[in-house]
């Protein structure tokens, strides 16, 4: 083949190799340069409109290391008290995952497809799972202080109704991926419902169930530190007060310990799943 | 001649491998844990009394709020576009940030210790929930949004660089070789090598945190960092039970919207 021949080549060579070679087509590349102009012009609007006073911006770091400063050394003299809240809030978080995911079995049953009885179970199932998810912890937390009251039980409620919509969206999801094959071939032995879901669904939704439980746990452990701000226990109380009286040194005590508390579940539920899994 | 010992010794019933093999360290755990389940639940502070008067509290605060009171949506809308301007601000500057902190936290390129240094930022962004972290914005700028833009820049780090940071120790490293190879400087390798195999996801991280920060901008606002939630938080204080239902609903709405449309935008990148 000479040169003249690559330049003379037929025309769907050409175009399958062009010379000059694009990553995007003009169209997609237009597309790309209008998502950017959207997305700068959104950006524009917001900064330009936002009712923020601009030299608050600039002080911002100096008020940030202001605050760091007041914060240093921390102050271990209620070490004592803030583990044993600590404690009460790890129980928050306990308590509420193992009460959820009980809860979020049935209606993980019923609002996957492949598992509800009839349509009007599956939009049930469904309901419930939504309400609960798109209802923020602090919101469910501020109800059930007013009807339990101050203290832990109103936290374990708020966390266990949140976490509900969760665990059961992702256990639904799960069933509905499973192999149909184990559940025919127990349905063509004649096995009852109750055998096909013991014996065909339970063990093959087992390792996503465990794996949704912890990672649950873990996000539980994170939401539960923040219930006290609103009166439903654990640790959020004790840094609110140290906050509003100006203990800025114990509510670095508070804050570091959270820290541990988190790193520690984390390690934990690292742990849990390669055990487990 | 012998039998052959295999087949003889294996049980009839063949049930799977414990994950703890000593059946006293499994017995022994599974009491701990139960005794732990027992005890904690047993000594819960539980005022049958309180609750029973509970359930009339919430049964006024919903009858209250029923029907949503809409009147005032000039001030509905006016939070949920401070609360739009919160998102999309803390959603820019998080991702600005996150970048750099994701190839710090990279441990296919980064040094030891800029390794280190980038996990511990992730680390600390990640570990305080964000109604914390809006607290403690609160107090060092004030009240109003910048408090809240500045929480979500690091709720958006915690998330946005972490991800990022193992999509980037995922990389076909052949590009980069083949660019170190030809001498090029480290910036090129970067912007050549790296950039391109990270994009796509960097732009659906984004949006999705976009639509995150929007439904955490909801919630900080009840700590008094601006948008919504401080219109929410407004409501509650001033027993406008009806405002707050009107409030929720169009929060809800608002969420269930943003996931439909970032969903899209993410099926298409």
């Amino acid at each position: 083949m000479t040169e003249q021949d690559l330049t003379t080549r037929p025309a769907p060579l050409r175009e399958a190799f062009p010379e000059d070679w694009h990553r995007y087509t003009p169209r997609q590349q237009m597309a790309r340069y209008l998502g950017l102009l959207f997305a700068a012009l959104v950006i524009g609007w917001s900064i330009t409109s936002i009712d923020v006073i601009w030299e608050w911006v600039w002080d911002a770091p100096v008020q940030m290391a202001d605050l760091f400063g007041r914060m240093v050394p921390p102050d271990t003299t209620n070490l004592g008290t803030i583990l044993l809240v600590l404690w009460e809030t790890v129980n928050i978080a306990t308590i509420a995952t193992l009460f959820a995911v009980l809860i979020s079995l049935p209606v993980a049953w019923l609002a996957a497809q492949n598992t509800t009885p009839n349509r009007a179970t599956l939009w049930l199932g469904r309901i419930i799972l939504v309400s609960s998810r798109s209802i923020n912890t602090i919101i469910w937390a501020l109800l059930f202080v007013a009807i339990f009251g101050p203290g832990i039980v109103a936290g374990i409620a708020a966390i266990m109704l949140r976490s509900v919509g969760f665990v059961g969206k992702l256990l639904g999801e799960a069933i509905e991926e499973i192999d149909p094959r184990p559940v025919e071939a127990l349905q063509a032995t004649g096995a009852s419902r109750t055998k096909v879901i013991l014996y065909a669904i339970v063990p093959q939704v087992m390792p996503t169930f465990w794996a949704v439980a912890i990672l649950r746990w873990d996000i539980n452990l994170r939401e539960s530190t923040v219930l006290g701000l609103v009166g439903a226990g654990g640790i959020g109380l004790i840094l609110q007060s140290a906050i509003d009286t100006f203990k800025w040194q114990e509510a670095a005590t508070v804050l570091l310990c959270i820290l541990g508390l988190v790193l520690l579940g984390e390690i934990v539920s690292a742990w849990l799943r390669r055990r487990i899994l | 001649m012998s039998a052959p010992a295999g087949p003889a010794a294996l049980p009839d019933r063949w049930s799977k491998p414990r994950m703890i093999r000593n059946p006293v360290l499994r017995w022994a755990l599974w009491l701990v844990v139960a005794a732990y389940i027992v005890g904690t639940i047993a000594t819960l502070p539980i005022d049958w009394t309180r609750v029973s008067e509970g359930f009339s509290r919430a049964a006024r605060i919903f009858g209250g709020s029923i029907p949503p009171n809409f009147e005032r949506s000039g001030l509905l809308v006016d939070g949920f576009l401070e609360s739009l301007k919160i998102a999309v601000l803390a959603s820019f500057g998080g991702v600005l940030i996150s970048v750099p902190a994701a190839f710090m936290a990279a441990r296919n390129i980064a040094p030891l210790p800029v390794f280190y240094l980038g996990r511990a930022l992730i680390i600390v962004a990640r570990s305080f929930h964000p109604v914390i972290v809006a607290i403690l914005f609160v107090k060092a700028v004030g009240f109003g949004p910048l408090a809240g833009v500045l929480t979500l820049i690091v709720y958006s780090i915690g998330f946005v660089a972490k991800m990022l940071a193992e999509r980037i120790e995922e990389i076909d490293f052949g590009q980069v070789e083949a660019l170190r190879a030809t001498g090029a400087p480290y910036l090129s390798v970067l912007f050549y090598a790296i950039f391109p195999q990270i994009l796509p996801r960097l732009i659906g991280l984004s949006i999705y945190q976009l639509d995150s920060n929007l439904r955490a901008s909801a919630m900080i606002g009840i700590v008094g960092a601006g948008g919504i939630g401080a219109t929410l938080a407004n409501a509650f204080g001033r027993y406008d039970y009806d405002f707050a239902l009107a409030i929720t609903i169009v929060i809800v709405g608002a969420i269930l919207v943003s996931e439909a449309i970032s969903g899209q935008i993410r099926k298409r990148i």
